[in-house]
């Protein structure tokens, strides 16, 4: 076992809560919160770290530390000492592997501050979960091995320590008990790292030579190091200042998460004050209707308060009645927040799927969800050495810079200027699944640049003079599933019976407009949203628009369906199972795939999700394409 | 609590973190409820959601998983804190575990996983709650440090830690499909000691059973057992004996173990919690079955 000296204010404290423990308690009572990351490659001591900070500000029982005596034994790689980094590793699977996989949080607290640590961790693929934990942060550690100096993993550490925006960087130098607590080996690490902090941004950083292992300059300053004359890791964790001071100079904004009614004579408006600070008799606007109103109340169960700053959940109430719901932003009335629906972004992609530039996903920030689509990345930031790569999707782990566009306008600020209302989550509308964090840069000021050309003539109008209702039969199915023979029989039928139509079928259209297109997931959306487009316009003229695609995504399927008029788009599923569309093979095009020489065939190596709910669907080993042509048109003239 | 243009407390912080969460869940989801263990926990979160939904009522009710082998206090407690909130107090008891008899002498770990585990599921299930608030704080076990604040479950309540969704700065994912339904820990990054503080903040009332009294107890197996009332099956030799105990967590009697103390207010408790050196999981059974004991329960459904 390691034996350092118990700091002194340990038995301060340990003697206030003896003697007089409403002193304590008011004493911390008045403590602030600083939460902080850790990042640093594996082995770097990260967790030893940790665990060295648990254990010095005696936040380790004795019955864990017992646990840990025997756990240490049995899985430290300390030998017969004591394995801090055991204290953290949390879930059974890691503690085999001996690595982290995930954020971890945890908790100290001195006489000053609580603290909450994200243990993040180092290696390559995860970027994911230091991007999670960088978000709640106020200051990050960096640690590097003083035997090894800056390493890549470094230089990615401290590149996403910035984008995440934290403004507190920390360079502790560890391990120095194994450089011989050399002030050489420690300068010119730190010199290193300065030239390249400066390179991307990040102003300023405390470097300071610890030791997680022995305990130098973590709480008390270390006899080893005389030449350090800086702060330790602790002190200056408990006096950095704390973002959310900063945040409360800034303008009043406030996310609406949900109106109180509990009667007809009460309406307020609750939230976490992200910014800024508000009184009574404020003049505020609520965004994105520009509507004013001023603050009648701060209703809280213990009286109302006489104002509220940044970082309190608060309900508020107006003057009068003003329009306000969930995800409306409160702001102060002279100064509000800007309102746009594109935007240039950064995007962290953190799914195993990959991003599909033009599908629709949910984006959510503060109290807003908004349909949006990404756009194909400008560009991807290589992290490791910053160069901007050129790549038509993101994948996990990727960052770069895309534009989003929203369904309606947000309120929004530059996530530099306001982490709640310039962060954003991106989620899969199918699976739900939470699938990329950005950050908002700039508005495009797309609305004020391209105006809706509003027309004379309606769409109602030609479609009276056609003398139909326009609609879309969308075909999907397999390859050979017979999509297009019967597509083809419907629209005979119905030219017969005077109705004005147009077939889009999917290898033409290959020839034509998407011949820039193959056959990737990301070119397959593309591929569609353009059909889907395309076939808008053909209903805006009051056609009826046939369309035979495989279209093997729900999501771009339902893409098409929201682009259209409610009842307009009819999906008609062909629904042939595999076996028998391949045993047809029509094309050879299946003999191909199975032969490798065909890649992403859809069936085969590429998925197709059946329609859930389809207007009309067709079981071709029951009906002639006759029949299923009769069955269309039937469906479409009642 | 007040604040006054100057830097927000550690417990401010925490609060408005709570109340943010309950309030997030209410907005997205369409039938949550909050599980009450009528423990110190527990208080706090009711007392928090209060708070987040004042004036109104918290507009979801709150659910105990009876396992009938509650503290009598603990029954006081809950039906007393129900009235005064004026939200719907939902009690289920598993009809399957109450018609084996299924009792902590005889059954051991299947008590716990009977009424608890099957219970909770059962109840859920029944109401069809797609979003169950918890009191779990990452602080009282090693594997819940990782744990999200929202939580997501399968359709059969299962636990998949690879399934779970990154959680980044204060947003929440909260969709989920049909069947799926989240917990969600809005106590999450308070400490035990946090707890104490606000409670003693905030004067929140707590089960007498957190302060020391005479009571009647026996000694088996390294715990200390309280004598609650005459289901208390005593083993050959054993007499109960009047001590001056306490209780750091309460759970079902007999699986929690009390510790002797002569704090009988809640300052002294305070006092006796600063300077204790054993982590507070240690007076429930439950822990010591295996390593990572929590985690496997965790996956099988337990809260």
């Amino acid at each position: 076992m390691t034996t350092t000296a118990t700091p002194e204010t340990s038995f301060k404290t340990q003697a206030l809560i003896a003697e007089d423990i409403n002193a304590y308690l008011a004493q911390h009572q008045h403590k602030t919160l600083l939460r902080f990351i850790t990042c640093g490659s594996v082995d770097d001591g990260k967790s030893t770290l940790i665990g060295r900070l648990l254990y010095d500000s005696k936040m380790i029982f004795d019955d864990q530390l017992a646990a840990l005596e025997s756990d240490s034994k049995k899985f430290g790689t300390q030998g017969q000492n004591i394995d801090f980094a055991l204290l953290v590793d949390g879930l059974a699977a890691e503690r085999e592997q001996g690595i982290t996989i995930d954020v971890a949080y945890r908790f100290f607290s001195t006489e000053k501050r609580k603290f909450i640590v994200a243990d993040t961790p180092g290696h390559e693929q995860y970027t994911r979960n230091m991007v999670t934990g960088a978000s709640t942060a106020d200051l990050a550690v960096i640690l590097i091995d003083a035997r090894k100096g800056v390493l890549t993993q470094t230089r990615r550490h401290s590149y996403l320590v910035h984008l995440l925006g934290i403004r507190n960087v920390v360079l502790a130098v560890n391990k120095m008990d194994l450089v011989g607590y050399d002030q050489k080996a420690f300068d010119d690490i730190v010199a290193a790292y300065r030239s390249f902090a400066a390179s991307i941004g990040i102003a300023d950083f405390v470097p300071i030579p610890i030791s997680g292992f022995k305990g130098d300059n973590i709480t008390t300053r270390s006899a080893n190091m005389p030449w350090y004359t800086g702060v330790t890791l602790m002190d200056h964790l408990e006096t950095v200042p704390l973002d959310v001071a900063a945040d409360q100079a800034k303008p009043f904004r406030m996310p609406v998460q949900w109106v109180c009614r509990p009667n007809l004579d009460f309406r307020g408006f609750c939230g976490l004050v992200a910014t800024g600070s508000i009184k009574p008799g404020d003049a505020v606007r609520v965004l994105p209707s520009g509507k004013k109103s001023t603050i009648a109340r701060i209703v809280t169960p213990g009286g109302d308060l006489q104002q509220a700053i940044a970082g309190q959940s608060v309900n508020l109430t107006f003057t009068d009645e003003v329009d306000c719901s969930r995800g409306d932003v409160i702001a102060i009335a002279d100064e509000p927040p800007q309102v746009a629906d594109q935007f240039e972004a950064t995007i962290v992609w953190m799914a195993d799927e990959p991003m599909l530039a033009g599908r629709p996903y949910w984006l959510k920030m503060a109290a807003q969800t908004v349909s949006a689509t990404i756009a194909a990345p400008k560009y991807q930031v290589n992290v490791n050495t910053l160069d901007h790569i050129a790549v038509k999707t993101f994948e996990l782990n990727a960052i770069g810079v895309a534009t989003v566009s929203t369904s309606h306008p947000i309120v929004f600020e530059p996530y530099s200027e306001s982490r709640a209302l310039g962060g954003f989550i991106i989620i899969d509308k199918i699976t739900n699944a939470t699938v990329a964090a950005g950050m908002l840069n700039f508005s495009l000021r797309r609305a004020q640049n391209v105006h809706w050309q509003a027309l004379d003539i309606s769409r109602s109008a030609r479609a009276a003079l056609n003398n139909q209702i326009p609609a879309v039969l969308w075909f999907t199915g397999l390859s050979g599933a017979g999509k297009s023979t019967i597509a083809n029989l419907v629209e005979k039928k119905l030219y017969r019976m005077n109705r004005h139509t147009f077939l889009l079928d999917g290898d033409n259209i290959r020839h034509g407009l998407n011949k820039d297109l193959g056959f990737t997931e990301a070119d397959r959306v593309e591929n569609i949203r353009r059909v889907g487009e395309v076939a808008r316009l053909m209903t805006d003229a009051g056609l009826i628009v046939i369309t035979a695609f495989i279209s093997p995504f729900r999501a771009e399927r339902k893409l098409v369906r929201d682009m259209m008029m409610p009842g307009e788009f009819i999906e008609i599923h062909i629904d042939t199972p595999l076996n028998v569309a391949e045993s047809r093979d029509v094309k050879g095009l299946y003999k191909k795939a199975r032969g490798g020489q065909l890649k992403n065939f859809t069936g085969i190596d590429s998925p197709y999700e059946a329609p859930e709910a389809p207007e009309i669907r067709i079981d071709t080993t029951d009906m002639s394409p006759e029949q299923a042509a009769d069955f269309i048109v039937d469906h479409l003239i009642r | 609590m007040m604040a006054r243009g100057r830097s927000l407390t550690h417990l401010e912080r925490l609060e408005a973190e709570s109340i943010h969460i309950m309030r997030e869940v209410v907005a997205e989801t369409e039938r949550p409820v909050m599980l009450y263990s009528i423990g110190k926990d527990s208080a706090v979160m009711l007392h928090l959601a209060r708070k987040a939904f004042h004036p109104a009522i918290p507009p979801f009710p709150l659910l105990h998983v009876d396992t009938t082998w509650k503290f009598k206090d603990m029954y006081a407690m809950r039906d007393r804190m129900a009235a005064e909130s004026g939200m719907q107090l939902l009690v289920y008891i598993n009809p399957e575990a109450k018609a084996k008899g299924i009792n902590p002498f005889d059954h051991g770990g299947l008590h716990t996983d009977m009424w608890k585990t099957e219970g909770l599921k059962q109840a859920l299930d029944k109401y069809r709650f797609d979003a169950a608030f918890g009191g779990a704080r990452r602080d009282e076990e090693k594997s819940r440090a990782k744990e999200r604040v929202f939580s997501f479950r399968s359709a059969n309540h299962r636990w998949d830690p690879k399934q779970q969704r990154p959680e980044l700065w204060n947003i929440y994912n909260a969709r989920k499909a049909k069947g799926e339904s989240i917990r969600v820990f809005p106590l999450s990054n308070w400490t035990e000691l946090d707890i104490w503080q606000y409670i003693h903040l905030e004067n929140i009332p707590i089960v007498p059973l957190y302060f020391a009294a005479k009571r009647p107890t026996v000694e088996r197996d390294g715990l200390l057992l309280m004598v609650d009332d005459d289901r208390f099956r005593l083993r050959e030799g054993e007499v109960p004996v009047e001590r001056s105990i306490r209780f750091r967590t309460l759970g079902c009697y007999p699986l929690t173990g009390a510790v002797e103390s002569t704090a009988a207010n809640l300052v002294d408790v305070i006092r006796e919690m600063l300077l204790t050196t054993t982590s507070e999981r240690q007076g429930r059974a439950i822990d010591h079955d295996q390593a990572a004991s929590m985690e496997k329960k965790k996956q099988e459904g337990y809260f």
